[in-house]
């Protein structure tokens, strides 16, 4: 047991790294996950996902697999794809899902173009899918930080998103900071996306956003509740992820978002709050 | 203090005005009913005073108002009730003005917040998450986080729309308790008999005002009249109107 469970953690190095690498990307990236689905944006998460890419080429592309200038590109490309379809949507009034949905299948058409032009596969496959164990010192490092900067911003525009997902027409009345707090937010969004790619590539790094997040809304009708069960759940499924890949020869990223699933699939089952189960075995209706 | 005043507005959307050349004033603490017919204006007039809509022409001065000294109830609440916030928090959202982003809400702050709650008869809903609320009830808790507001300016849009006669005799006396304490409340309503038993003031609006001043004198059957007849539907060839204040002297 002591062998399966721990010993993986004590004994290799970069296991130790990868477990660090996805307990910060559980704290950042799942609260976050909260708000986007709550605010009816989970595709939107996906969406942006595809939009750093191009980024992250263009990165590739001038310096090699250098994380530093991927991380960089990828996160340029994601701010602009984010930020001109926020602008475009509230100035224009269409609706933000089609014109992110604009933006982006124009950014991954370029990327798309970008690695054609120097395509080398393998390089590609890291790119798209990541690479937990291969996690160095600083690569760590950087995945701490953008966690860090992700929770102090989002101490800081908590209430104005709480108050804009309620009840947007309020917070315009009261308060002009319904806008910057959701440019802020979308910026956290591709921030937590790109820290993601290095570990679990482009294309999964939204399912430890988002699968906590489903998982949650579960188990707790309150807020602070969902968000801590969020955090637990991305955590957990990090640890057993890396245990499973590590014991198996499945790849770390798909592991975590397989074992991610697992346990959504409990959620949607037996979940405490409009889990299947509780609905169909409901109990005798109250008196009142 | 100076009253809200209408300086020739004209509101609208897409250039077709939907309140065409208002000029007037609403005196500090008046109670205003604004009444019409479906389409009159009367919500977008309120959204005007709100700060939302733009006038096309004109200009509406707040009197020395502050945007953020007015509490507005939308007609219809863009408010996403699945939202996992509870009574209490949502009402405690009209406190934004005095505590922002990052005050506490304190032991003063809870009796306010636990007082509003009682004043619209909520007690006991503290804890109960907004979308296991009925539609009365949610409009009390929408009344509790307007009293919570404190506003100079009150703006209620419809805010009597489908709630049965117990609850609305409760929020009415809420309006009538903040035209009592100097605050100006402008309602849009339908009712004609709460109108006359309730609001001093009325202008009847029809696109353009009707009749403005004590309701009394605007509810005759010869204004009523002559607001059904508005003519309510955009004409996509209008010509632009030539009747600003320069040019229609020309004309």
């Amino acid at each position: 047991m002591y062998d399966a469970l721990i010993g993986p953690f004590t004994e290799f190095e970069f296991m130790r790294r990868a477990l660090a690498a996805v307990i910060a990307l559980s704290l950042a990236g799942a609260p976050i996950g909260v708000f986007l689905m709550l605010r009816r944006m989970s595709l939107v998460g996906d969406a942006m996902a595809h939009a750093i890419l191009p980024g992250a080429a263009i990165g590739f592309l001038l310096s090699g697999l250098n994380l530093f200038a991927m991380t960089a590109g990828g996160l340029i490309a994601g701010f602009a794809v984010a930020i001109l379809a926020g602008v475009v949507a509230r100035s224009t009034g269409l609706k933000e899902d089609a014109s992110l949905a604009t933006f982006y299948l124009a950014s991954l058409a370029l990327g798309v173009t970008i690695v054609s032009i120097k395509g080398t596969n393998i390089d590609l496959l890291h790119v798209l899918f990541g690479n937990i164990l291969a996690m160095d010192d600083q690569t760590l490092l950087v995945v701490a930080f953008n966690a860090t900067i992700t929770l102090l911003v989002l101490v800081v525009i908590y209430r104005p998103l709480v108050i804009e997902s309620v009840d947007p027409l309020f917070l315009r009345t009261v308060s002009r900071a319904g806008g910057p707090a959701h440019l802020a937010f979308l910026a956290l969004v591709v921030i937590n996306l790109v820290n993601g790619f290095q570990a679990l590539g482009t294309l999964l790094a939204v399912g430890l956003m988002i699968m906590p997040a489903g998982i949650a809304r579960f188990w707790s009708r309150d807020l602070t509740a969902m968000i801590c069960i969020a955090v637990i759940a991305a955590a957990v499924s990090g640890y057993v992820g890396l245990v499973l890949s590590f014991q198996t020869r499945i790849p770390s990223g798909p592991a975590i978002i397989l074992v991610a699933t697992a346990f959504y699939v409990v959620s949607v089952l037996f979940g405490s709050v409009g889990g299947l189960v509780r609905q169909m075995f409901p109990g005798r209706h109250l008196e009142a | 203090m100076v009253g809200l005043g209408f300086h020739n507005v004209t509101l609208g959307y897409d250039r077709h005005p939907a309140v065409h050349h208002l000029k007037g004033e609403i005196a500090p603490g008046a109670l205003v009913a604004v009444i019409g017919p479906n389409g009159a204006g009367k919500s977008t007039l309120l959204r005007g005073i709100v700060g939302i809509l733009k006038p096309l022409a004109g200009a509406i001065h707040l009197g020395g108002l502050d945007p953020r000294d007015i509490a507005y109830l939308p007609q219809t609440a863009d408010i996403d009730r699945s939202f996992p916030i509870s009574v209490f928090d949502f009402v405690g959202t009209g406190l934004w003005r005095g505590i922002g982003l990052f005050g506490g809400i304190g032991k003063a702050a809870r009796t306010k917040i636990l007082g509003a709650i009682a004043a619209v008869g909520l007690n006991g809903f503290e804890n109960r998450p907004i979308g296991t609320l009925s539609g009365g009830q949610m409009q009390r808790v929408l009344f509790a986080r307007v009293l919570l507001q404190d506003a100079a300016l009150i703006v209620l849009d419809e805010p009597f729309n489908a709630i049965d006669g117990k609850t609305t005799a409760d929020l009415l006396a809420l309006v009538t308790r903040w035209h009592g304490e100097g605050r100006t409340v402008l309602a849009a309503l339908h009712d004609m008999e709460m109108v006359r038993a309730h609001f001093p003031q009325t202008l009847l609006l029809a696109r353009g005002p009707v009749a403005w001043g004590a309701t009394a004198e605007v509810l005759t059957a010869e204004n009523l009249m002559v607001a059904m007849r508005m003519c309510e539907a955009f004409d996509d060839t209008a010509a632009a109107c030539a009747d600003d204040d320069g040019r229609s002297q020309a004309a």
